[in-house]
């Protein structure tokens, strides 16, 4: 399970990491002495039933929490010894996110979500750059529509559009399609794998999809905080 | 750079959405409500002010024994003041064989600089007002005068060496002194003509006096530049015996205005602090996400100020709009209470709302919104994840601090401050503590209910900590606007009921001993109820402890001509019914030891009196001693006859005593007057109709200033209960469309929001009841000096007014959380 690969060509490496909580009935670990790689422009997927701690380990591997011990590398950066300014700066330069439920700015209209991180990032031609990638993401027509009036579908598509505009390193997907009818999702799929082969970027995916994990190029099974298994897929 | 410009773009998107429109709309409406409160309080403030002036004639009066270097009033002018000048003593005018003392106040042709002269064409005949004086060779005389002289209009009058034609009669005269210093009516005469008359030589008891009037701000210039210089017999004047209930009546008049403009900014805070409140929250999200895309706290941090910013700005300029606009609209509507001869306001009255509207937002809004930069990015991937709440003692200190500061600024009371900051402390507290309790306990009663109830209760209980702050908000908006009322209907009818339209409006004086028998015939026989007499003694005060009153030190400059001047002096077995003794006791009825005395408050506290102290009043060559048993406080307002010093019985008999009185006449009594001052041509009577029209003015306008306050403030409040109610819009937009998904219809769902917001209503409506109650008896009483009675009625009021207002400005919220197509919101969610 151990992979040898060289420090350059691991985009994302996890040291023995843990999570631990408090709660009424004492400790809960969450996730248990978990260890990987990922290498540039892979695409790996992380299963499991429900509560096995995937969205916990997303989570982490974005430094959006810190671990209990252990620790993450993302992208030659030890995220245990940054402060919370320092991994939002390795997010914004290296990090894309797509969410279950999307997380749109409700104020903001398709085009300008999209800008939303270019401008973070102080990008100089946000409007134009974010009206290519909606274009390649099928919503040029619906680029000036608010959150509330995109259907599920279209409100994942400009959540990729985003995800995919600062031409980050790592994406990584909670659920993309968990929200979404089948049909809808398999659409969705299609249009990241399309766009993560075209832009070389490394996936992190979250899914209790089967099929969908199928597709990746890894399969990375939890199962009660631990990693069971970690499998090349077939495909 | 990056996040000034990242602000700037997300703010036009979020104001383009409507994301921040209540905020705005909030900061907005406090600006537009301060402003047409400050302009209304000042111009009015200035009315009253000016009408007390009247009293002097003048802004500021300059008085001596000495006349009046030409120096002063060229300064005054230098100042772009106007001056006028009078020179006033006592002599004796013939006409023909007739004579009697009059008072001769001689003018310059400005005079006076505040109010104006009235006359009539006859004895006690219909008055008219003038703008001039009267002409060289021309006197204006007191009808008492041309009574005792067997004069009338067209007579001539030996004045001196000139023989001078009476054209009107003198009815009054702004500065016509209430006290009893001037016994003798009154002679108006042009001062031209004082240098041919031949009546001021060595040793003339003279008055001079500059008048000066002009620009309030010039006024307080030359005043303070000119005080240094000023000799100690020249007393610059303000307030007087004679004008103290003018001056009390504007005092209280800008009190009333000072707290209805407190509470126009009470409403304002907390309008703004239940939208700032629903701002950080919503923003929360967002901020989320921005740090999950990799935003720093700092970029955060930035990007809330500079939006604050913004959106502070933006309101200012939508409020101040709308407030010079309603001040235009006042000026127009209000133009015969808003003297149209005062300096126009300019705008100050929007930049200090605009100001007062900045700190609010600041003290509200800046702790959560700082607070916002430690929102975990992890609640991009779990909702429960929450920033830790902003520090408490920095949300409230922030905020308190900002009302406090804007308070002060506004009240420059800091008694008023006090009772109104921790009354609303205490008040807030109570509500909050009732708002938790009645969280914990509407729980417990939704299985005993209909659907759409249990729904309500179980929001109310569920929303815990939301649905306490909300019953505070409710509640404190209540309280205030409950208080307004109060202030309005109960206190203004109060003051009102304190002039009644039964006080005396004329006072006798110099009544011999023996003519009181005579003088209450002639007024039985006129059918008036003879009035009561008071004896008046003239004396000077000698020593104070055994300290002459000439090397006393006095805490107050006005103590010194206190002490020094020929004094009233009156004994009464009996406490005056508008007397109220603050400190040691009156005398028993049958006292007959060693003299006390008992002194009126502020003569007390100015002259550096206190009980116990010994002092010698010098009456026509005897001496007599006496004790102060007592404080007085006197209620001007009763307009009775009234004294600084007052002795206990037997003290000054056998001295030279005169008698005065007052009565109250109406129109059509008043010819008894004429045979009263033909039978007793010693006996001046003073015409008080004029000043009680003049406190009367005074009290009338500030009872409009406070209602059109009232409906400013009212929009405030307003304004408030549905800032509160929109705060929790989001969540009743999703609830509902749940609900309805699930199959409730929308009635049911109205109805469980209505029970929702009437459980909240009658809560808060209880407690502000309460509190408003409270808060009103302490103002009337500290500072109003105004009985307060319980009013059961405010309680049926606020408990309806409650619920009745906060189910419609839920309703109005709410109904378009409820009316929304369930897919639509379940979609966006």
């Amino acid at each position: 399970m151990e992979n040898q690969s060289t420090a350059s060509a691991a985009v994302l490496a996890v040291h023995g990491i843990s999570k631990e909580v408090s709660s009424p009935e004492g400790t809960l670990t969450i996730l248990d002495d978990v260890s990987f790689e990922v290498r540039a422009g892979e695409s790996v997927a992380i299963v499991g039933p429900s509560g096995a701690g995937k969205s916990t380990l997303l989570a982490l591997l974005a430094g959006l929490d810190l671990p209990t011990c252990g620790h993450v590398v993302l992208n030659g950066a030890n995220l245990s010894s940054l402060d919370e300014d320092g991994r939002a700066i390795v997010r914004a330069e290296h990090v894309g996110f797509v969410f279950q439920s999307f997380h749109l700015v409700p104020s903001l209209n398709a085009l300008e979500n999209v800008m939303l991180p270019l401008e973070l990032a102080g990008g100089e031609d946000a409007r134009k750059a974010s009206g290519d990638i909606i274009n390649k993401v099928g919503l040029s027509d619906r680029w000036s529509h608010y959150p509330a009036q995109l259907s599920g579908g279209e409100k994942q598509r400009v959540a990729i559009a985003r995800a995919f505009a600062t031409e980050p390193a790592v994406l990584f997907a909670d659920e993309p399609t968990g929200n979404l009818d089948s049909r809808t999702g398999a659409n969705i799929m299609e249009l990241m794998f399309d766009l993560n082969r075209s832009s070389s970027t490394t996936l992190v995916l979250v899914t209790h999809d089967l099929s969908l994990a199928e597709r990746c190029d890894r399969v990375i099974s939890l199962d009660g905080g631990k990693l069971v298994s970690d499998t090349k897929s077939a495909a | 750079m990056k996040s000034l410009r990242f602000a700037l773009r997300s703010f036009g998107r979020e104001l383009r959405s409507g994301e921040v429109l209540v905020l705005l709309a909030a900061v907005a409406l406090a600006v537009a409500a301060l402003t047409a409160v400050g302009f209304l309080t000042d111009r009015i403030g200035k009315a009253v002010a000016r009408q007390a002036n009247e009293v002097l004639a003048a802004d500021l009066r300059l008085r001596s024994q000495e006349p009046i270097p030409a120096s002063w009033s060229e300064m005054a002018q230098g100042y772009g003041l106007q001056t006028a000048e009078t020179t006033t003593f006592p002599s004796v005018v013939f006409a023909g064989d007739l004579s009697a003392l009059a008072t001769i106040k001689a003018v310059s042709d400005t005079y006076p600089l505040r109010g104006n002269v009235r006359i009539a064409e006859q004895l006690f005949g219909e008055q008219i007002t003038v703008e001039h004086t009267p002409a060289q060779g021309e006197v204006w005389a007191d009808g008492a005068l041309l009574a005792r002289v067997n004069a009338d209009i067209g007579d001539r009058l030996l004045v001196g060496n000139l023989e001078l034609e009476v054209t009107a009669v003198l009815t009054y005269r702004p500065d016509q002194s209430m006290g009893f210093a001037s016994l003798a009516p009154s002679l108006l005469m042009n001062i031209d003509d004082i240098p041919a008359s031949g009546l001021i030589i060595e040793g003339s008891r003279v008055g001079y006096a500059l008048l000066v009037a002009g620009n309030e701000d010039a006024v307080n210039e030359f005043d303070a530049t000119i005080q240094p210089e000023l000799p100690d017999a020249v007393r610059s004047s303000n307030r007087e015996e004679s004008s103290e209930r003018a001056y009390r009546a504007a005092d209280r008049a800008q009190r009333f205005l000072s707290l209805t403009a407190i509470i126009a900014l009470l409403l304002s805070a907390v309008a703004v602090a239940m939208s700032a409140r629903r701002f950080a929250h919503r923003r929360m999200d967002t901020v989320a996400l921005m740090k999950s895309l990799g935003a720093t706290q700092g970029f955060v941090i930035a990007v809330s100020i500079v939006q604050l910013v913004l959106l502070g700005i933006l309101g200012v300029a939508v409020g101040s709009a709308v407030g010079f606009a309603a001040e235009k609209t006042l000026t127009m509507v209000l133009a015969d209470l808003i003297a149209s001869d005062l300096p126009p306001v300019g705008p100050m009255p929007v930049v200090l709302a605009s100001g007062s509207a900045l700190v609010l937002l600041v003290g509200f809004a800046l702790p959560s919104l700082i607070q916002l930069r430690n929102t975990p990015p992890l609640r991009v991937l779990r909702h429960d994840a929450m920033p830790p709440a902003p520090s408490r003692i920095l949300v409230a200190g922030l905020s308190l601090a900002a009302v406090a500061a804007l308070l002060y600024r506004s009240v420059g009371d800091a008694q008023m401050l006090v009772i109104l900051l921790g009354g609303i402390i205490v008040i807030a507290a109570a509500l909050y503590m009732v708002g938790r309790a009645l969280v914990a306990t509407m729980g417990r009663f939704r299985s005993g209910v209909g659907v759409a109830w249990r729904y309500g209760l179980a929001n109310v209980a569920r929303r815990g900590r939301d649905s306490a702050v909300q019953v505070v908000a409710f509640g404190l908006g209540l309280t205030v606007l409950l208080l307004l009322t109060i202030v309005r209907t109960d206190l203004l009818d109060g003051w009102r009921q304190t002039l009644d339209e039964n006080a005396p409006n004329h006072f006798m004086i110099n009544i011999q001993p023996q003519e009181r028998e005579s003088v209450a015939d002639i007024y039985r026989s006129a059918g008036v109820e003879p009035p009561e007499f008071m004896p008046l003694v003239r004396a000077r005060m000698s020593t104070i402890n055994g300290i002459s009153v000439k090397d006393r030190e006095y805490p107050d400059p006005g103590g010194r001509w206190m002490a020094n001047r020929e004094a009233n002096l009156s004994y009464a077995a009996r406490l005056s019914s508008s007397n109220e003794i603050l400190e040691g006791e009156w005398w028993p009825e049958d006292y007959d030891g060693p003299p006390l005395i008992s002194v009126e408050e502020e003569a007390a506290v100015e002259t550096g009196l206190v009980l116990g102290d010994t002092l010698v009043f010098n009456v026509a060559g005897r001496e007599v001693e006496a004790t102060i048993a007592s404080i007085r406080k006197i209620n001007w307002d009763s307009f009775q006859p009234n004294f600084f010093m007052v002795f206990s019985p037997g003290a000054l008999d056998g001295m030279p005593t005169t008698y005065i009185s007052s009565l109250r006449l109406a129109p059509e009594e008043r010819p008894v007057l004429v045979d009263l001052v033909r039978k007793h041509p010693s006996i001046s009577v003073i015409d008080l109709d004029a000043i009680l029209q003049q406190v009367r003015g005074i009290v009338q306008k500030a009872s409009l200033a406070v209602q059109a306050v009232f409906v400013f403030t009212l929009a405030a409040g307003i304004a408030v209960l549905f800032a509160a109610v929109q705060s929790t819009i989001d969540e009743r937009r999703f609830e509902s469309a749940m609900l309805r998904a699930l199959g409730a219809r929308k009635r049911i769902v109205f109805s469980g929001v209505m029970a929702e917001f009437a459980a909240l209503g009658a809560a808060a409506g209880v407690l502000a009841s309460a509190g408003a109650s409270i808060l009103a008896a302490i103002v009337a009483v500290r500072l109003f000096e105004l009985p307060y009675e319980f009013n059961p009625w405010l309680w049926i009021a606020g408990v309806g007014a409650g619920i009745f207002v906060v189910c419609i400005s839920g309703y109005i919220a709410a109904r378009s959380a409820v009316n929304a197509a369930p897919v639509d919101v379940l979609r966006a969610a």
